[in-house]
């Protein structure tokens, strides 16, 4: 039964009989045909309003797949529907078509009286307040669920201290992929900041002819701000959504109940593992931010300045006060606690479905980097109110 | 004589060093039930996977429905495209899409029908396949295994393919199941007449289903044809593979 769209189109051709109307229907009535076929059938008045019998000659019709018998049922069904009569419509085939009448048995085999169940029409007024309802007890529930997640992994922190039992080759293995391979991406970051920040004071010292404070402005800005936020959305974007992304997939492919089942505690094997190691990297890559955008600063200072080197450096051990490094750095592990708790917990409520690793993913990189900006807040509180 | 669908002539398949087919020869002939059979990593999914275009041989021909795959142009790829069905092994069905959005899928993108006869169509299908009305607008994650390899079917069914290609049908279902889904395909090919290529390891289905087969072996096919013209060939795997104790149960009391 081959159904190709290469074969014959259909030919509606109508006689006027005594008895009524007589259609010769003809032609490969399959998938491809089907919207000319509807179309042709269309411009006959008597399909809309059969005011008289009609005869449909099915003799001529060649080739008939699934998609043209339900068409061509649907369509007797509505044309005996409009009649005055059931009786006015009738269907004849001379010489029957041996292929027709076996698709008409198969598709009467399985076409029940039946429709699709329809999705019930919603009031879109209902459905606004239902969504919100429903984000808001999610939000809740997510909001338990994480503080679950943080105590669970606060206490295997605990007994893995304890027991002196941390995965020592696991993290140095993720201090090395969300560290050390993050230095390219993190050194051009800083760098450009540094340069921008530069620039842009460098501008308004000149009319002043302040120059040499180019150095506070940068070192300062740089070590207590820039350097850590910077560093930690490159690290959120980097590394937490990775996490998610990886968690997300073991979930989908069982692998997270497989260790369940073997007996390995994934906040001992999976989730301990990548929080200290981003701990222990932050701070560290926020050192590594302060260097780099403070020798980006230095280079605008000598080309847009007129500072050497050496004065910018010895202007630096001058002003630039130890507390101001402490100040960026000591933020490092409390951004980078966050963000890998975020982006662990956002791959463990991934579910079955593929969607969901791309939409826990972006949740998990939109929230650590929106409470990386929270926590600087606060901490930028603290340190003034402590006046450091 | 009946007509041959697909020929595969002389196959090579390399990946970098490792060759997984060198030389490989076989017909699939209009109307029959053809499954590919072989030993883990004899290549059995590669050549259906170069049947289908998701992957270019390194040498030799494939012809499908008289057209020679190599270098055809895109065209015509896409017309071939629409005239197969494929059930992937683990359904494939688009996990953000419900079951009668799966189903239609193609209907709507390649047909210009009228929304009421798609319905009609799906729900044609899925009684076809055997599965429930209600589950059309249930997701695929929200369904049994079984029932996602029906609606797999129902949706490689859409567009009523000349050819259906199976990769392990009924891998992963219960006995009962999967002796269902066999009849099924028995019964859909003698239905709508359809030509059916299946990738199979099941001894069941190897026995009460297919019509012809091909065993892969040695990179290369080590036999063709009915069942009991494969076993009649004296080869390492097929003696193993045959002489098990469910092959022999089977052989003892037929087809």
């Amino acid at each position: 039964m081959p159904l190709n769209s290469e074969q014959t189109l259909k030919i509606i051709r109508t006689v006027p009989a005594k008895e009524g109307k007589i259609f010769y229907l003809s032609g490969a009535w399959t998938l491809s045909n089907l919207p000319e076929i509807e179309k042709a059938l269309k411009k006959y008045r008597e399909f809309k309003h059969p005011s008289y019998p009609l005869i449909l000659d099915i003799s001529g019709i060649t080739l008939i797949d699934t998609a043209g018998m339900l068409f061509f049922l649907k369509a007797r069904e509505t044309l005996r529907n409009k009649a005055r009569r059931k009786t006015d419509i009738s269907v004849r085939g001379v010489g029957v078509n041996e292929e027709f009448l076996k698709m008409f048995r198969l598709i009467r085999r399985y076409k029940k009286e039946r429709a699709l169940p329809k999705p019930r029409p919603r009031n879109p007024f209902a459905s606004f307040f239902e969504a919100i309802g429903r984000h808001f007890f999610n939000g809740i529930d997510s909001a338990f669920l994480f503080l679950d997640f943080i105590g669970r992994t606060y206490a295997t922190f605990l007994r893995d201290l304890l027991r002196f039992s941390f995965r020592i080759r696991e993290i140095s293995n993720l201090v090395k992929k969300a560290g050390v391979m993050a230095l390219p991406i993190i050194g051009i970051t800083t760098f450009l900041i540094g340069v921008v920040i530069a620039f842009q004071s460098a501008v308004q010292l000149q009319q002043y002819g302040a120059n040499i404070f180019i150095v506070e402005i940068v070192s300062i800005a740089i070590a207590r701000e820039l350097s850590p936020i910077i560093t930690s959305i490159v690290v959120a974007g980097r590394s937490g959504s990775s996490y998610t992304a990886q968690l997300g997939a073991m979930k989908i492919t069982e692998e997270l109940d497989a260790m369940s089942v073997m007996g390995f505690d994934i906040f001992h094997f999976l989730i301990l593992p990548r929080s200290i190691a981003l701990i222990i990297v932050l701070p560290l890559l926020i050192f590594f931010g302060d260097i780099i955008g403070i020798f980006g600063g230095m280079i605008v200072a000598k080309y847009q300045l007129g500072i050497t080197p050496i004065s910018f450096i010895d202007r630096l051990y001058e002003v630039f006060a130890m507390r101001h490094f402490y100040a960026g750095i000591i933020k490092g592990p409390f951004f980078a606690a966050t963000i890998a708790a975020i982006g662990c917990f956002r791959g463990l409520q991934v579910t079955r479905d593929t969607e969901s690793i791309g939409r826990q993913t972006t949740i998990s990189v939109v929230n650590s980097i929106f409470m990386v900006i929270i926590i600087d807040a606060v901490f930028s509180i603290i340190f003034t109110e402590l006046g450091i | 004589m009946k007509k041959p669908l697909i020929r595969v002539e002389n196959l090579v398949t390399r990946f970098g060093d490792h060759v997984v087919h060198d030389g490989v020869n076989l017909t699939i002939y209009e109307g029959e039930i053809y499954g590919i059979l072989g030993g883990s990593g004899s290549g059995k999914t590669t050549i259906l996977r170069e049947l289908i275009m998701l992957h270019e041989p390194t040498a030799g021909r494939v012809t499908v429905l008289g057209h020679d795959l190599g270098g055809a142009p895109r065209e015509l790829r896409q017309r071939l495209r629409t005239q197969w069905g494929v059930l992937f092994q683990f359904g494939a069905l688009f996990t953000s899409l419900t079951i009668a959005e799966n189903i239609a899928v193609k209907l709507k993108e390649y047909t210009r029908i009228s929304d009421s006869l798609i319905d009609d169509i799906v729900a044609t299908k899925l009684e076809m396949v055997g599965l429930d009305l209600k589950v059309a607008s249930l997701y695929p994650s929200e369904l049994s295994g079984g029932m996602v390899k029906r609606a797999a079917l129902a949706r490689a069914l859409a567009m009523d393919p000349r050819l259906l290609f199976l990769d392990e049908p009924t891998s992963g279902l219960d006995p009962i199941s999967a002796e269902q889904f066999d009849n099924l395909i028995v019964q859909l090919k003698n239905l709508l007449g359809l030509t059916i290529v299946m990738v199979t390891h099941d001894i069941d289905s190897i026995f009460t289903v297919v019509d012809r087969m091909a065993v892969l072996g040695d990179r290369k096919v080590v036999a063709e044809g009915s069942i009991n013209e494969v076993v009649q060939v004296n080869h390492p795997f097929i003696r193993q593979f045959f002489g098990g104790n469910r092959a022999m149960i089977r052989r003892k009391h037929g087809k």
